[in-house]
């Protein structure tokens, strides 16, 4: 019984090591496709269009209630200190560090890793790749590189337009209907906003992109791979896996991005 | 210096080649030497059973998987030792139609046969679409070429998935369950295009099947598998004579000698119930 444990527990372990080696070579081989000729500029151009302008609508409406659902709450409480002139600055900084990069990355997981796992595991199901090997293209160049430039150009532009509009819902909360100064607002964000912020949310975006495309891209690659994933309900398997995994590494990254640059 | 491809270069007239061959899926060995041999210009149908191996026998005729020992040597080469290189240039002389097509489902019918033109040869639209129009007829599939893969019957399928196997021209094609699916009369079709293929373009062609007729219509021979082993390969005369029980199972579609007794499995199910 012990033993068993013991030896279900290595094989577990074993198996989780063999994984992130798989993974991470997965994304090492996709890199390497970038200096190969001639890019795949057509298709790059195609993703980015799935992942940027098609997930807009959702990034705005995500962006504006979150941004005045922030101004509701920092209002709530600023104004039990009198300080609600720093209104604009709280939305701001929140937004700009933490919810803009947060809430863009889920809403990605959401629409496009989530599509993107699945179609890559239907292709692997369909015998997409082994068709494309059998003709001599290269799977990472052709299916791959494309998509994870078109995340690493589309999130943090996404999270760009986010802040934007999540600050504006801001403005429209704190400005408009709660009747806080305009120009303290305004001076507010502009006093407190600096360079840093930027990058630290321009970072963290950066990176949430590069975790979700590679998880959804390798997750539905390897799927022959896992021996209780079959058919369709191993391509569902296997884009919750997707989904959940992501989220949760995005969430470390951010932890760690967080840790280092403040 | 002589390249990985030379180094393994083994002087043999058969186009196909398989020595030896062992492949494994964890502890359960699915092929067990294997020993296969394809001339030019034949046709080689691969038989059997659900589960016997055939599919997992192509894979490796096709480099898609390692096997455990053994050797497949496609014109010589022995494609499991060659480098990604010469592979490459190897899988650009052979065509491969999947069992259902394997049509990249963001491309149109016409894009989908034209991408290993764009990939491996620098000819312009024009020859490129002339080229695409050809086999796009050659298949019956004209007037197809800006529809998507999702808009296609299975036969449809099917001959674009063929039609993009000899988009280059090859010489040894790989064909996956042809009739798999498809009503009796594509599925003669689909057999007069393979002949038709072989004589108009001098193509030898590995066939994996199930279905009898076919495969005694296309084949010069016919090897039969069972549980990972070959059972009997030769001509259509040849294996109709054969005395093999499992074999003549086969072509007279009998079932395997498991009847069971209504009574005793009755029993066998009640039994520890009471």
């Amino acid at each position: 019984m012990l033993i068993n444990s013991i030896s279900n527990l290595g094989d577990s372990t074993l198996k989780k090591i063999n994984g992130t080696g798989r993974f991470t070579l997965f994304l090492s081989l996709c890199f390497s496709k970038l200096l190969k000729w001639p890019f795949p500029l057509k298709d790059t151009i195609k993703q980015t269009l799935f992942i940027g302008a098609r997930t807009l609508p959702v990034i705005l409406v995500a962006g504006l209630f979150t941004g005045m659902v922030v101004a509701l709450q920092f209002y709530d409480t600023l104004i039990r200190f009198g300080s609600v002139d720093l209104l604009g600055s709280a939305v701001a900084l929140s937004l700009i560090r933490e919810l803009g990069p947060v809430m863009t990355g889920l809403m990605v997981i959401a629409r496009v890793g989530s599509a993107t796992c699945a179609e890559i595991a239907i292709m692997r199901n369909e015998e997409q790749f082994d068709a494309l090997d059998c003709m001599a293209i290269d799977n990472h160049h052709f299916v791959m590189l494309p998509r994870l430039i078109a995340a690493l150009i589309s999130v943090p532009l996404l999270t760009a337009i986010f802040d934007v509009v999540g600050i504006s819902g801001g403005y429209i909360v704190g400005v408009v209907i709660q009747g806080v100064s305009e120009a303290a607002f305004q001076q507010g964000m502009a006093e407190t906003i600096v360079w840093n912020d930027v990058l630290m949310g321009f970072t963290k975006s950066f990176l949430f992109g590069l975790v979700i495309i590679w998880i959804a891209m390798a997750k539905g690659f390897y799927l022959h791979l896992d021996p209780n994933a079959h058919g369709a309900e191993g391509v569902s398997k296997v884009t919750t896996e997707a989904v959940v995994t992501s989220a949760i590494l995005m969430l470390l990254v951010d932890y760690i991005i967080s840790a280092f640059l403040l | 210096m002589a390249n990985a491809n030379t180094n393994h270069k083994i002087a043999s007239p058969a186009v196909i080649q398989v020595n030896n061959l062992n492949a494994h899926y964890g502890k359960v060995q699915i092929l067990k030497n294997i020993n296969l041999c394809l001339e030019q210009g034949n046709i080689l149908v691969i038989m059997g059973g659900s589960g016997s191996g055939k599919s997992t026998l192509m894979k490796h005729l096709l480099a898609l998987k390692k096997p455990s020992s053994g050797q497949v040597l496609i014109e010589g080469s022995d494609i499991n030792k060659i480098n990604a290189k010469a592979l490459a240039k190897q899988r650009m002389r052979m065509g491969v139609a999947f069992q259902g097509g394997a049509l990249l489902s963001s491309l149109t019918v016409g894009e989908n046969i034209k991408l290993p033109l764009h990939h491996h040869h620098k000819l312009d639209a024009k020859t490129i679409d002339i080229m695409t129009r050809l086999k796009l007829d050659l298949m019956n599939l004209g007037g197809a070429e800006h529809l998507m893969p999702s808009q296609l019957s299975g036969g449809m399928l099917k001959r674009a998935g063929l039609a993009r196997a000899v988009i280059q021209d090859p010489k040894l094609l790989f064909f996956d369950e042809p009739s798999a699916g498809l009503d009796p009369v594509t599925s003669v079709e689909l057999d007069q295009l393979i002949l038709k293929l072989r004589s108009a373009m001098s193509m030898s062609i590995v066939v994996v099947t199930h279905d009898l007729d076919s495969a005694f219509t296309i084949a010069d021979k016919i090897t039969i598998l069972n549980e990972g082993e070959i059972i009997i390969t030769g001509t259509v005369d040849e294996i109709k004579q054969c005395a093999d029980e499992r074999v003549q199972n086969l072509i007279h579609r009998k079932a395997r000698n498991n009847q069971v007794d209504g009574d005793k499995f009755l029993k066998h199910l009640t039994t520890g119930m009471q």
